[in-house]
């Protein structure tokens, strides 16, 4: 990434088969959302994009869940400050998710994300 | 552009299991555990020693465990004079602070304890939720659901324990401890 500019980094997740995430924005107010969060000093975090969330019915849900499943992304931008020095910035990405399949849920969990990005 | 790839979920993929009451021969002991309730109480299983026991590990996260909750306060209020009582074991990790509006808005009628990591492992892990484990009047598992199974299943088994006539290890009547205790909240 260049210094002054925005950089972009997509990170690619897969679910399991028959298991799904609470989307970044769930239904209910009891549910755990998808949330990724960055330590990445110097650089700053301008947005994190969540995919569009599938609506989809369980047998334990009365109305369809705000999810993901299968393969899906999120897009981080960053920015980098014009008074960054060159060479490579370790960004460590924290993601946390919950994720359940039509009878049963897993904890919430939170994988660590390391990153390094070369700073031109 | 940065492109990473990470799988989630389910390294320890359980699944739901349909399971049967177990003849009487093969049940082994349900391990013993101390926790708290939403007062405070400390409340060991033996307590409820001479009773069918119900014990529903959940969360407030969980959906499936939230559609068995309305079918075990049935339970409790249909059985406790019977010699049956539910002990919901809550694995939030937030403790009392979520558990317990919860129970007051859900108006749960049976004993709810606070659970932890060592209790979990006690009883296999339970990476999954629910997982339940109905509990012989001699404090023998008969038989555990992984994942959401239905009332019926439930409600067989509870009957079928209610109605088997084990006798309890250690012989005697259940704790007074144990009798106050079946809906108390």
């Amino acid at each position: 990434m260049k210094r002054n500019e925005t950089g972009t980094v997509k990170v690619h997740f897969q679910l399991q088969q028959g298991y799904h995430s609470n989307s970044n924005t769930p239904s209910e107010d009891y549910l755990i959302p998808m949330k990724l969060s960055w330590s990445a000093d110097p650089l700053k975090v301008e947005a994190v994009e969540y995919p569009k969330p599938s609506f989809e019915k369980y047998a334990f849900s009365e109305k369809p869940l705000s999810v993901f499943s299968g393969d899906f992304e999120i897009v981080t931008k960053f920015k980098v400050p014009a008074n960054v020095s060159s060479g490579p910035a370790l960004a460590t990405g924290k993601l946390r998710y919950q994720a359940c399949n039509d009878r049963m849920c897993l904890p919430p969990k939170t994988v660590e994300i390391p990153l390094t990005i070369e700073i031109q | 552009m940065t492109v990473l790839l990470l799988s989630l979920a389910a390294c320890n993929t359980t699944r739901s299991v349909k399971a049967a009451v177990k003849p009487e021969k093969d049940r082994k002991s349900a391990p013993e555990f101390t926790l708290k309730d939403a007062e405070g109480k400390a409340v060991k299983l033996s307590d409820y020693k001479g009773k069918v026991v119900l014990l529903n590990f959940w969360a407030t996260w969980c959906g499936p465990c939230k559609t068995e909750i309305p079918w075990f306060m049935e339970f409790e209020q249909q059985y406790k004079d019977r010699g049956f009582a539910v002990l919901g074991v809550s694995m939030d990790d937030d403790g009392w602070d979520t558990v317990k509006p919860y129970i007051m808005s859900r108006k749960i009628n049976y004993r709810v304890l606070l659970g932890n990591d060592m209790v979990g492992s006690l009883y296999g892990g339970v990476d999954s939720l629910p997982t339940t484990f109905v509990i012989d009047r001699g404090g023998r598992v008969a038989v555990v659901h992984i994942g959401l199974v239905s009332r019926t299943e439930y409600q067989n088994d509870i009957t079928r324990l209610l109605g088997d006539g084990i006798v309890p290890e250690t012989g005697g009547s259940a704790p007074a401890a144990a009798a106050s205790t079946g809906s108390g909240q």
